[in-house]
């Protein structure tokens, strides 16, 4: 069972992408990657990871991407693709190919060392556990994150509220 | 039950779709999509090494790789605003403010 959602979760999640990638218009392209989000959350709960699938789906497919759809309806864009030459394009297609096959061919081939395995932990991936992490050992990255929210938002407003050639 | 390596191959594959998307796609907002894309490749990564080691502190990673994509997402997309008003074009083509 497990098996078989892993391959459904994880097949949907690459044939997405590749939707993705390969789509001209943008919206087409924004829902494809939604699709990805959603199939991730689906390996993260197979992972156990019940915090982190809830977050991936609340704060990429839910935030992130509805900003990315609401900037796409805001620019009125008009599609014109494909002016790269195909040579060019093949070039880049085979030296990807090429570092992704080392990439895939080091996932493969990566082992953990069985001493660093620690105790089963019951309460693996809950939310209480993130949280009691995020409060004692991580606390200070934490509100360093907050700060870090903090002056993207500022960033944002202002760069997208003034002009360039009235900056003087 | 599925194993460690199985996992890492999957993100390795959509890393490697992103980084595809990167370097081929001229349109700017694609190729943010394509980076959101690489950021959650390694997220599955840390989350299956954070599994098999028994080890939370991944999921603290992948929660701050979260904020970070989200405030990037967010100025980003000023930017691209920004220069869609100033230039009226979202393709890095068109695109050549600081070209010498």
């Amino acid at each position: 069972m497990q098996l078989l959602m892993f391959y459904i979760f994880s097949l949907g999640a690459v044939l997405s992408a590749t939707l993705m990638v390969t789509n001209i218009k943008p919206v087409t392209a924004a829902m494809n990657l939604i699709m990805t989000m959603f199939f991730l959350a689906g390996l993260y709960v197979l992972l156990d990871a019940h915090l982190i699938a809830a977050l991936q789906i609340i704060v990429y497919a839910g935030a992130i991407m509805v900003l990315f759809l609401f900037v796409i309806l805001l620019l009125n864009i008009h599609e014109k693709e494909g002016e790269t030459a195909r040579r060019k394009v093949i070039i880049q297609f085979g030296s990807i190919a090429i570092v992704g096959s080392l990439f895939i061919a080091m996932a493969k081939l990566s082992a953990i060392d069985p001493l660093m395995i620690k105790a089963v932990d019951p309460a693996f991936g809950t939310t209480k556990s993130v949280g009691k992490l995020l409060y004692t050992d991580y606390l200070l990255p934490f509100e360093i994150a907050s700060f870090l929210l903090l002056a993207a938002i500022v960033g944002a407003v202002i760069l997208a509220k003034r002009r360039i050639d009235d900056s003087e | 039950m599925v194993s460690l390596n199985s996992y890492l191959i999957v993100g390795a594959i959509l890393f490697s779709i992103g980084a595809v998307g990167v370097f081929t796609r001229r349109n700017v907002l694609i190729i943010y999509m394509c980076i959101e894309l690489m950021l959650n490749a390694v997220n599955l990564t840390f989350i299956s090494f954070s599994k098999f080691l028994n080890d939370m502190n991944g999921h603290v990673f992948v929660f701050m790789i979260m904020t970070v994509a989200a405030a990037e997402a967010a100025v980003g997309l000023a930017i691209i605003i920004s220069l869609f008003r100033n230039k009226a074009t979202i393709y890095v083509d068109d695109i050549n403010l600081s070209k010498g």
